[in-house]
Parts: structure tokens; sequence; C-alpha cells
């Protein structure tokens, strides 16, 4: 490990330790009532217990289970249509005006109107989600697509490439980085909408709603928890799984640099 | 050239006026077409009509509120929230991020609680804010002050680290004190990088502020109106405050955003 590197653990280390100290002292000195302000002890155990008694696992299951959903709609959806919007003049005559009118408007803001049309329950969290992950999907890989190289299709054009290796062998992955930076900002989007979409629309299940309901109780201690599990999933995605498959995708294919420190 | 120029290129060239009506009624069909089929679905009765009202309900919907004046208040409440919780961010967030970027020590402090607080969606501490500062402006407010933070930080802070180090040594050389390199390098330099920062940051403020509405039982704002009206099965109240809000959304990025890339960094030329 480098000298640099080790440094860095360490500061990190310190700050977090300094920080945790000092809410420590907060939240002990009484100023504040201890049902609003936890120690960390108490976070810490009903984090433990939640776990143990499994039902924090079934809160995240539920919450990752629509999540998953709604984004795979949203990439079925995104990523088809965005290729046929870059190939296709008159579809990007149709769909980018719609995209560009529906894009400003938080997804949730359609929560209220969802609850109405599909009553309370998965549906409304899944379409919430899917409308959230769509826009930067779909957008990003059109834009992929438009600025593939022009040089490298008439170069795979005069060796002779025919339509479809063209599109195999060049198109997608000269596309691809925009594509892997849709699908991380179409996440991260996602995750928000799924924590508010669950808030409101009420459901017995999902981490957004053991918040809220928390909160009915004055449970900050299990509030600050559940923050805790949704930060630690909303981490294991940007930096596992989007992170190995742009090491394993784009950046293998020399796309991008790998950034540095 | 892409395929889509080529075919761009094609075309036979149309004369000003001409070539711009036609960019009107390229954008418009769309609209036609889906509005068209909304149309038809709504009275067609295939849904209860209170649930899936036609245009014309929901336009007389806007109309009614607008002239009563009670869907102006709730906008105008919701962009003071706005506007207030992304002033208060972005003051926060330049001047964390700048400390960031000049100061190791104010860095290596701040940059792990940053990076932790970062990817926590903003919603979920909603509830928490609702318990330590009651319901009403003030937890909406700093909710969205604390959410837009984040990404003004980040790139405030990429941003004065990006200031290329020539131009410090150069202005150095030529004696520049401390404030001179601050004021001409350091800031123009990071700007556009701030003003990207400040942008997401308003984006990231704007998608906030709704659900918070609904959540912290604000008398007034249009989260409040679409939720509320919820209640009563006013779909058409829901849907014009729906469009409201992506007006105001378009509004904020073309007109205030660009205007303010123009003025600066587009006409320094920092960016194309």
């Amino acid at each position: 490990m480098s000298p640099a590197r080790l440094r860095s653990i360490r500061r990190t280390t310190v700050t977090l330790l300094v920080a945790a100290a000092l809410y420590e002292a907060v939240a002990r000195s009484g100023m504040f009532p201890a049902v609003l302000l936890p120690t960390l002890p108490k976070v810490a155990t009903a984090l433990a217990s939640s776990l143990a008694d499994g039902t924090m696992l079934h809160h995240a299951g539920a919450t990752l289970y629509r999540v998953m959903l709604g984004f795979t709609l949203a990439i079925v959806t995104g990523i088809p249509l965005g290729i046929l919007m870059a190939r296709f003049r008159p579809i990007e005559n149709f769909f980018l005006p719609l995209a560009s009118a529906l894009m400003p408007i938080p997804s949730l803001a359609w929560v209220p109107v969802f609850i109405l049309w599909f009553g309370l329950g998965n549906a409304v969290s899944i379409l919430v989600v899917f409308y959230a992950a769509t826009f930067p999907i779909l957008l990003n890989t059109w834009s992929g697509v438009r600025s593939v190289n022009p040089l490298w299709l008439r170069a795979a054009g005069a060796m002779g490439a025919n339509e479809q290796a063209l599109f195999w062998k060049v198109i997608i992955p000269g596309a691809s980085p925009f594509i892997i930076t849709g699908l991380r900002q179409g996440f991260l989007r996602a995750w928000i909408a799924v924590v508010g979409a669950e808030a409101l629309a009420a459901s017995d299940w999902g981490l957004g709603w053991v918040i809220f309901d928390a909160k009915e109780f004055l449970n900050a201690d299990l509030m600050l928890a559940s923050l805790v599990v949704i930060g630690a999933i909303g981490f294991v995605f940007e930096r596992l799984v989007f992170g190995s498959l742009e090491r394993t995708t784009v950046l293998r294919w020399g796309m991008v640099q790998a950034a540095k420190g | 050239m892409s395929l889509a120029d080529a075919s761009l290129a094609a075309q036979p060239p149309a004369s000003g006026a001409d070539a711009r009506w036609r960019a009107i009624v390229r954008n418009a069909f769309p609209f036609v077409v889906v509005g068209g089929i909304w149309e038809i679905v709504a009275h067609l009765g295939i849904f209860p009509p209170r649930l899936f009202p036609p245009l014309e309900v929901v336009a007389a919907a806007f109309w009614r509120l607008t002239a009563s004046g009670i869907l102006p208040h709730h906008a105008v409440e919701t962009l003071l929230r706005l506007l207030g919780g992304f002033a208060l961010a972005a003051l926060a967030g330049v001047t964390v991020g700048i400390a960031m970027g000049r100061w190791r020590r104010a860095e290596d402090v701040l940059l792990p609680l940053v990076s932790i607080g970062a990817p926590i969606p903003g919603i979920a501490y909603a509830p928490l804010f609702l318990l330590w500062f009651g319901l009403g402006n003030l937890p909406a407010v700093l909710l969205v002050a604390f959410v837009s933070a984040f990404p003004i930080i980040f790139n405030t802070w990429t941003g004065v680290k990006a200031v290329k180090e020539i131009w410090l040594r150069s202005a150095q050389a030529m004696g520049a004190s401390d404030r001179r390199l601050f004021r001409h390098v350091i800031l123009p330099g990071a700007l556009p990088y701030i003003l990207t920062g400040l942008r997401l940051g308003l984006a990231q403020a704007w998608r906030i502020l709704v659900g918070v509405e609904m959540l912290a039982a604000v008398p007034w704002g249009l989260g409040w109106l679409i939720f509320g009206a919820r209640e009563f099965l006013n779909t058409d109240v829901m849907l014009a405050g729906v469009a409201v809000i992506g007006v105001m959304g378009l509004a904020l990025e073309k007109l205030v955003f660009q205007r303010i890339e123009d003025f600066t960094v587009v006409r320094w030329g920092m960016m194309k």
C-alpha cells in the first residue's frame, strides 16, 4: 500500500472517530431529548436487533425488489429507444420533445397521481423508479450512439463490416461509456425515488416506509439504523456494481482512462 | 459526420422563417399525438373520468386555480422555498468546496464526512429533519439546502483542484498577491465546475422539494397541492399541478442556468 493511501485511510479514520465522539458527546449532554438524538450504541443496538430478527432484511429485500424491477424496466425501455432515436431521425423527432418535456418533472410529483391510478403498494414505487431512471438512461444512450467516432464507422465499413457487425462491434462498444454513465445516474435517481415513493405510498415493507413509520413512534434510533442500511446499499451499488461493470467493459476496452489517485 | 447529421445535411436548405415554422411543427407534433390519444382514452370511458380526466377538464382546473390566485400562491411558496434552500446550499457549498480545494487539512477532515453523507438519498433524511425541526417551512428549507449542498461541494472542490498549476505559477511569478491569485485565477478557473455543481444542486433541490412538501405538511406549495388533491380525487388539479412543476423545472434549467453560463464562462472562453 502506498504511503499516500495509508495516510488517507488514517486521516479518514481519525475524522470519523472525532465526528462520532462529538455526536456522542452532544447526544449524552442532555441538551436534546434522548428520543430525538439517540446515542450511537443505541443506534447500533437497533440496527443489530432489526438485522437479527430479520425485519431489516425483509425491508431491504422489498426495497431492492422494487428498485430492481423498475430499473430493469427502465433499461429495457431506455437503451433500445435511445439507440433507435440516435439511428433514425423520425423517431428522434417524435420522442426527443416528449422526453425533454417530461424530464424536468420530478418523479416524486407523480406519486399522488400514481396512487390514485394504481392504488397503494408495489406498482406505485416500481413505476416511480421506472420514471426516474428512464430519462438518464435514454438520453445518455442517445448521445452516446450519436457521438461514436465517425472515423470508426467508416473504417469498419471500409473493412467490409455489415450492418450487424457495425452495430455490435463498433456502435455499442463506442457508446458504452455514455450508456454506463446513464445507468449510474439512472440508478442514483431510482434509489432516491424508491425511498420517497415508499414513504408516501405506504406499503408494509420497505426501507423508505420503515423510516417514516419510525417517525410516528419517535424511534429515532431505528430511523438512523435504516439510514445506515440505505446508505450502505447505495454505496455498494455505486462502487461495487457499477465500478466493476466499468472495469470489465469500458476500462478494459480502453474507452476511458481510470481516474488517477 | 454521424448518420443523423448526414440525413440532416441531405435536406434541401430552407429559408429562415420557413425553417423555424417547420421546427415548431416538428416539436409540437408528438404532443398533438399524445394529447389526441389521451383525449380518446379519456372520452371512451374505460377509466372513471374522475381518475382520468380529459385535457379540457385539466385545462379548466388550471384556469380556475390560476384565476382565483391559488395556483400562483402555491407556485410562489415553492419557488421561495427552493431559492431559500438553494441560496443556503450555494453559500455553504462553495465555501466548503473552496476550503477543501485550498487547504489540505480541510480536505482531510471534510472529505470523509461528505463522501459518507452524499450517497444517502436526501428524502431519507426527511423524517429525521421533521423530528428535529418540527413540521413546516424550516425542515423543508434546511433539507433542500442539505441535499443540494453535496454536488456543489464536490464540484467546487474538483474545480479548485483542477486549476492549472502553470496558471498559478505564472500569476505568482508576475507578482500576484494571494487575494489577486484567488479572485483572478482560481475563481475564474474553477467557475465552470462550480456552475456545473450549482446546476446539479439546483436540479437535486427541485427533485427533493416536491417530495418534501408532501411530507412536511406545509400549508402552501405545489407538492402539497398535488398531494392534498389526492384526498378529494381531484385528478384534474393534480395533473395541472404536475404540468406547472414541469414548466418551472424547464424554466429554471433553460432561463436561469444557460444565461449565467453564457454571461460568465462562455464569455471568458472557458467553455464553448
